[in-house]
């Protein structure tokens, strides 16, 4: 599972890399919503995966699953889900204003 | 009540954003005073906050009584109440500036303007990394606002950029945090020095890299070679008063490296310790360069005072690059200098575009100009303040960094890039000042124009470098008290997680 992980996280972080760099600002915020997606993974790995082991204090568990990572993830969900949707409004008002959606503008005219 | 201070200057700017928020339908005459109000109030919790930690003294705040490093903590040291103050004073200022009609060029702007500061204060104040990362977003969510207040394509292309990249390094701060719980099993900043020196060989690599992914967030902020280009166009773009209280937005990555350097990688990490010292002096002493050499080549004079803040966080990191405690605390008494002098010409510039029409404030000779002695006066002062000439705080400031300097091997490196920058910043604002006053029409002022509040701010802040060189002595013993305390972490440790949990 571990691999699996790793390589969802890897996949999601290049792909967000390669979009982030692209010239129109449509696939520039698709791939700062894969960036968040994937560090948002990462952070919840951090805490080690674990099955069916409970994140509170529990007298019957044998174990416990580190419950920090899941209220940081929640918070980062938070924090980059408000940011996509600044970005994206940012960004038609940019095409509107700029009347191109290459994000350095049209320089020619 | 007295033990809640810690907390004032964080819940003091949220409550009189959302109180602002709420009473929007009030004429705006009222929503200024409350505004302003309450920055001056945030200037009196700085100055008690400084008196009660003036003796060496760390207050901390447990928020909920969690005990650290369970929950999240507040930490006040000399270096935290230091930025407190600089904030607060900047952005009063900048706000009596805006007062004067910009804040109505869009909607919300006292609202941004104080969730603005609620950042920033929360971001010097917190002793928590993943904390620091909230309190980083809520900074630059207000900034986007901010900066895109009042509209216009310029605006909007410039601030595309500014929150793409930020974004992407929000990222890479989460890449970074996550890593560092990831080996150490915590995010508090005392209790991650601490357990630095813990490290074994097999996760030394891991949290090196962390660490140096922080160092390049935190580079990002502070606008250091080669993640600087994002600030020109930004700051030159938006607003006068926004640009000023700007000046003070790349010190928090500043702060944040001072931070990451003497506190988690200090000198109690072990094999970590001192993990920046090898990058942070070559990037400042090429920021410097760089940004100076934009200053030269600038086309109009915000763009130029843009510059001028890449060249301060240059000289800025230079002297907490030297790695000794005399070299930061010069740093730390540049610090408030530098933050006040670009403010002032933030809003001087403002004030000269504004009687230039067309031309605004590019350099072009045959400009108009009213009240040339006046204005150009002011900007004399700006220029011998921001070049460095005596006998104003920007000269003791570059003699206190270059004095530092001496004992280090690099001294020919530093004396040569800090002592040509300097002449290139004296010859480019004399070019500018003579383009802008010697070579301009001079006509009457308009009717009813009222000089004395328009450029009271600028002023205020250029007699608070003033006050830098009256009072250098007790300043400068502060910073020299900061730097010695941020260079024994031990004291900001056992302060945090109490001496029975310190080894």
């Amino acid at each position: 599972m571990e691999a699996l992980v790793a390589v969802i996280i890897g996949v999601l972080t290049a792909c967000g890399v390669y979009l982030s760099l692209r010239r129109r600002s449509f696939p520039v915020v698709l791939g700062i919503t894969l960036l968040s997606y994937a560090v948002n993974l990462f952070l919840f790995a951090m805490g080690r995966l674990t099955i069916g082991q409970p994140a509170v204090i529990d007298a019957a568990a044998t174990g416990y699953t580190d419950p920090l990572p899941q209220a940081l993830v929640l918070t980062a969900i938070v924090i980059s889900f408000a940011m996509t949707a600044f970005v994206i409004m940012l960004a038609l008002k940019a095409r509107a204003e700029l009347g191109d959606d290459r994000v350095d503008g049209n320089r020619s005219t | 009540m007295m033990q809640h201070l810690v907390i004032a200057p964080v819940l003091l700017p949220l409550l009189a954003g959302i109180a602002l928020l709420l009473l929007r339908p009030l004429p705006i005459g009222w929503r200024r005073v409350l505004s302003i109000l309450a920055v001056l109030a945030q200037v009196g919790l700085a100055l008690l906050l400084l008196a009660r930690i003036a003796d060496g003294s760390i207050l901390t705040y447990a928020l909920g009584d969690w005990p650290a490093p369970y929950g999240i903590v507040l930490v006040a040291d000399r270096l935290a109440a230091g930025m407190l103050l600089i904030t607060a004073l900047l952005g009063l200022l900048a706000l009596l500036h805006a007062s004067r009609g910009t804040d109505l060029e869009g909607r919300h702007f006292h609202v941004l303007f104080q969730l603005q500061l609620f950042g920033l204060n929360g971001a010097f104040l917190t002793g928590d990394l993943f904390n620091l990362f909230v309190f980083f977003e809520i900074l630059l969510l207000a900034s986007y606002g901010l900066l895109l207040h009042g509209g216009g394509p310029e605006r909007t292309r410039a601030g595309l950029h500014f929150v793409v990249i930020n974004l992407a390094g929000s990222t890479l701060f989460l890449f970074a945090v996550g890593t560092l719980y990831g080996v150490l099993g915590t995010l508090n900043m005392a209790d991650l020095a601490r357990r630095m020196a813990q490290v074994g060989p097999a996760e030394l690599g891991l949290v090196q890299a962390a660490g140096l992914l922080l160092f390049g967030v935190f580079a990002l902020k502070a606008a250091l070679v080669p993640l600087y280009l994002w600030l020109p166009a930004a700051y030159a773009g938006t607003s006068a008063p926004v640009a000023a209280l700007f000046a003070v937005m790349t010190k928090v990555g500043v702060y944040s490296i001072v931070r990451l350097d003497t506190l988690i990688f200090g000198t109690q990490a072990g094999d970590s310790a001192h993990l920046l010292g090898d990058w942070l002096l070559p990037l400042a002493l090429v920021t410097l360069a760089l940004g100076m050499a934009g200053v030269v080549a600038s086309t109009g004079l915000r763009q130029q005072t843009a510059y001028l803040v890449v060249a301060s966080v240059g000289t800025l990191l230079t002297a907490a690059g030297l790695g000794t405690a005399d070299g930061l605390a010069a740093g730390l008494y540049y610090l408030p200098h530098t933050t006040f002098a670009a403010g002032a010409l933030f809003l001087l510039a403002d004030g000269i575009a504004r009687r230039r029409g067309e031309l605004a404030d590019r350099f072009a000779p045959d400009g108009s100009m009213s009240h040339p002695r006046l204005l150009g006066g002011l900007f004399f002062i700006t220029a011998v303040l921001i070049a460095g000439l005596p006998p104003l705080s920007g000269f003791l400031a570059k003699f206190l960094i270059l004095r530092a300097a001496l004992p280090h091997p690099d001294l020919a490196w530093i004396m040569t890039v800090v002592l040509v920058t300097s002449l290139l910043a004296v010859i480019a604002l004399a070019r500018s000042g003579s383009v802008l006053f010697y070579r301009a029409r001079v006509v009457n002022a308009p009717a009813g124009e009222r000089l004395l509040p328009e450029l009271a701010p600028a002023t205020a802040l250029l007699l608070l470098c003033l006050g830098l060189v009256l009072w250098a002595g007790p300043v400068h013993e502060y910073s020299l008290r900061t730097a010695q305390q941020l260079y024994h972490p031990q004291i900001y440790i056992d302060a945090v997680l109490g001496r029975e949990v310190a080894p």
